[in-house]
């Protein structure tokens, strides 16, 4: 396994996850029987749009709506049953726990209040301290995202950073409580290729050196593949396939090879692109379990 | 049983996936919005007020029991009775029947004000909305001048200028009712105004004539017609404002505004002279703020997914 | 084809100067597959507006079949060029229906037999007859792209401009809509001019492509550069790395430009 430091510590479980809303149509399950369970490594969720990857982030926070029905055999963290936690209990372990970058700062941040108000508020919101100290902490964090310039960076509004920065702030604000699991919902979908990495860069130094676990969600295949040490992917709610991200390219499950060939390369020919043809056999098919820990 | 088959056969063909015309296509959206709006209690209880009121002001010569404006001095002020449900007023009049008469002024100015100044403003608020630059300028300008006369002080100052009778209390409250509505007009167009498929349409073509009736007015309608609906309720009281200073209809017209005022003075002892039209006035304005409210849920174009 | 000589675009004046296209200069020949890839902010979206007309403000000559092409754009260039865009739940009308999102341009340039092309445009781009009548919102992503694609062609275009096409779909769907714009081009020999941000896109769909960075041009190269690494300029080699996932000795090279 790639990236492992410290202990064999089993930091999540989350064993027969279901999640479900009502529709007009009846009642939809947006996550089926998922299960799996994760230390102090990178795992990356990927699927398509409404495969439920980011329900099932969601629902480990219990950040989904209140219509929403969420049950599971367990969702244990560190030890801590956190189905049996009171509301109260849970805001704890937010931020402090586990924590949540999403997708577009502009919509993550609130508009109306600087930077470095908000990532001081992340952490006096876990610690009480005095201002001052906050702020230093939050300064600090700041330089540890690299932001050139944390002072003068701490007083700018979001709609004054650029799309990069706006993510790099976000993630100092996720990581300030020093959570000991990070989930990342698409954290650079909306950034520039270049950017993208350099951000994924900031967050794979940031987890490894302090041994957090991070569940990374994205719809790029070959991005997770390169970044992540595990793969869990997903379609239809429910886990098609569980594999080491060395040995992705290696699959037989026809959903992910699916996936994989349908990619234009650069170094492909020009033919048609093969297209994937969805089995809905695959909605019924027990999980394939490669690479469990 | 054949008619519950026929009922399915109905749902099937107005909520199916494919529709084969437009007219199923339209009429499917219909039922589906109809069927939203009907899970709204109060909304269909103001629906239905209102449905009462247009078939009372239909039916006033067959509902009304008495003349309107014939008087009987001999039994005036009566109070309720069997007689006379809503009692009569200081000229004998039976007022249960002046109410019924006059829902078909109050139908009369609410109609004709609708139909004047919401077309006036989306045309306005389109306009201005869509070209920018001086057009807007201009057109918000005078949008403006009109805003900041208060309603009933402008529809005085007009009606003062032309006359009392209640064709010039509709223009007058006509004249200060666009001003919101092509301000909202506006609002929506400079949201629309960027969308690709106005700039797809535009690719393909089409004149600004084109695009602000069918692409841009189609958008608008919605938002417009749920201001229209709960400013019926202020068009009724400010058309009842009028009648009550003596600028609206003229006696003996059973307009309500006009019978409030009178009843003014016997409100002590004969209290039924001005709470009847009162109520009438005021269950009238609530219907019209409850059917617009249910017509926000449905035809908000926001949770339109 | 399609020639663009020195196209500047500079938006706003003062502190707030935007010059966002600078002496950018590209020819497609007929039935060619032209791409512009660069990050956003590179302009890319911009010279595409420039040529379909949807911008005004631009300097520079651009012509369409050897005929330059003014500001103002004549109804018959909308029967040469159309445009294809990215987002497919913003480019239809929400309250038309397919089939009148589709007769529209027809009755606009008064082309008649709306019935028959409208079915016809409708099986080319692998839609049945079921969806004439259907709203925007009852269809999916990759139905919605279909629907742009068949109303491109309804004016029987002989460019069509892309604009991310396929940057908002699943990638899946990705893949059909690719495949159906290569069939469709090669069927009525199409020229496309092609903006992504996808490097394996443009090198998929395009024979030339167009690097920009901050509104120039960086290079123009095409696949068989891209596929070699013979590469003139640091910025297409830093972009051309990006493309291939995380790699982290990589990354920590990269530089600003």
């Amino acid at each position: 396994m790639k990236n492992r430091s410290g202990i064999n510590e089993i930091l999540l479980t989350v064993n027969n996850l279901q999640v479900s809303f009502p529709s007009p149509k009846g009642v939809v399950d947006a996550v089926k029987n998922v299960s799996f369970s994760m230390g102090r490594e990178k795992i990356g969720i990927v699927g398509e749009s409404g495969s439920g990857k980011s329900v099932t982030g969601r629902a480990v926070l219990r950040l989904l709506p209140p219509y929403a029905r969420v049950r599971a055999d367990d969702i244990i963290y560190r030890g801590r049953d956190l189905q049996s936690l009171t509301e109260k209990e849970m805001r704890q372990v937010r931020g402090q726990g586990i924590s949540m970058v999403m997708q577009d700062p502009k919509y993550s941040l609130n508009p109306v209040r600087t930077v470095g108000k908000q990532i001081r508020e992340a952490y006096t919101i876990h610690h009480q301290v005095p201002k001052q100290e906050a702020r230093a902490q939050a300064l600090q964090m700041l330089e540890a995202v690299r932001i050139r310039n944390p002072e003068q960076v701490y007083h700018l509004y979001p709609h004054e950073v650029s799309g990069g920065m706006g993510q790099r702030i976000m993630i100092a604000m996720m990581l300030i409580p020093q959570p000991g699991l990070l989930i990342a919902d698409e954290p650079t979908s909306a950034l520039d290729v270049t950017v993208q990495l350099q951000v994924l860069a900031i967050l794979d130094d940031l987890v490894s050196q302090r041994g957090m676990g991070l569940i990374f969600i994205s719809h790029d295949l070959e991005l997770v593949a390169s970044f992540c040490d595990r793969i869990i992917i997903m379609y239809g709610g429910r886990i098609m396939e569980m594999v080491d991200a060395d040995k992705l390219h290696e699959s037989t499950h026809p959903y992910t090879r699916g996936l994989l060939n349908c990619l234009p390369k650069i170094d492909g020919d020009r033919e048609p692109l093969p297209t994937l043809e969805r089995d809905d056999a695959w909605l019924d098919d027990p999980v394939n379990r490669a690479g469990a820990l | 049983m054949t008619n519950r088959q026929n009922l399915t056969g109905a749902r099937a063909w107005l909520l199916t996936d494919t529709p084969d015309s437009a007219f199923q296509a339209a009429s499917g959206r219909f039922y589906l919005g109809l069927l939203e709006f009907f899970r709204n209690r109060l909304a269909v209880v103001g629906l239905l007020i209102i449905i009462t009121l247009v078939l009372t002001a239909t039916f006033a010569p067959q509902i009304a029991p008495y003349d309107p404006i014939a008087t009987d001095l001999a039994s005036r002020l009566q109070p309720l009775s069997a007689d006379h449900w809503f009692g009569t007023d200081e000229m004998g009049r039976d007022i249960f029947s002046r109410i019924v008469w006059g829902s078909r002024l109050t139908l009369y100015v609410i109609l004709l004000v609708a139909i004047i100044a919401a077309p006036v403003g989306i045309l306005v608020g389109t306009v201005s909305g869509y070209f920018g630059g001086v057009i807007d300028t201009v057109l918000m300008r005078i949008t403006d001048i009109f805003l900041a006369f208060p309603k009933l002080i402008l529809a005085l100052a007009f009606v003062a200028a032309l006359g009392p009778g209640i064709e010039n209390a509709i223009i007058a409250i006509s004249i200060t009712s666009w001003p919101p509505y092509a301000r909202i007009a506006r609002a929506e167009t400079l949201t629309i105004r960027n969308s690709d498929f106005i700039r797809a349409i535009r690719l393909q073509g089409a004149g600004p004539i084109r695009i602000i009736t069918k692409h841009i007015m189609p958008l608008c309608l919605s938002s417009l017609i749920v201001r229209v609906t709960l400013d019926m309720a202020g068009i009724i009281l400010t058309a009842a404002g009028l009648g009550f200073l003596g600028l609206g209809a003229q006696p003996p017209s059973p307009e309500w505004g006009a019978m409030t005022s009178a009843g003014r003075s016997y409100i002590l002892d004969q209290w039924w002279l001005i709470t009847m039209p009162g109520t009438a006035i005021f269950v009238v304005s609530l219907a019209f703020n409850l059917l617009g409210d249910g017509l926000r849920e449905v035809l908000d174009p926001k949770s339109d997914s | 084809m399609l020639n663009v000589q020195k196209l500047n675009v500079v938006f706003g004046h003062g502190a707030t100067k935007n010059h966002a296209v600078k002496d950018v200069s590209f020819a497609v020949a007929r039935g060619e597959s032209f791409g512009l890839v660069g990050e956003s902010g590179s302009g890319k979206s911009t010279v595409l507006n420039c040529i379909s007309g949807l911008l005004s403000n631009w300097d520079g000559t651009i012509e369409v079949d050897g005929k330059p092409v003014s500001h103002k754009r004549h109804m018959s260039f909308y029967r040469k060029v159309q445009m294809v865009f990215q987002d497919p739940y913003g480019s239809l009308h929400p309250r038309h229906t397919i089939d009148q999102t589709l007769k529209e341009p027809i009755a606009i340039h008064r082309i008649g037999d709306a019935n028959r092309r409208v079915n016809q445009v409708l099986r080319e781009v692998g839609l049945g007859p079921q969806f004439r009548f259907r709203y925007p919102h009852q269809l999916s992503g990759g139905q919605r792209q279909r629907v742009a694609v068949a109303r491109a062609l309804i004016l029987e275009p002989e460019i069509i401009l892309l604009d991310e096409p396929t940057s908002a779909l699943d990638v899946s769907i990705q893949a059909e809509v690719l495949n159906l714009l290569q069939e469709i081009r090669t069927e009525r020999n199409l020229t496309y001019v092609l903006v992504s941000h996808d490097l394996a896109v443009v090198s998929h769909m395009c024979d030339t492509i167009s690097v920009m960075n901050h509104g120039q041009t960086v290079e123009i190269i095409n696949r068989v550069q891209l596929q070699n690494g013979s590469l003139k300029e640091q910025y297409t080699r830093q972009l051309l790395t990006a493309s291939k996932g995380y790699d982290r000795a990589a990354i920590d090279q990269f530089q600003d430009f």
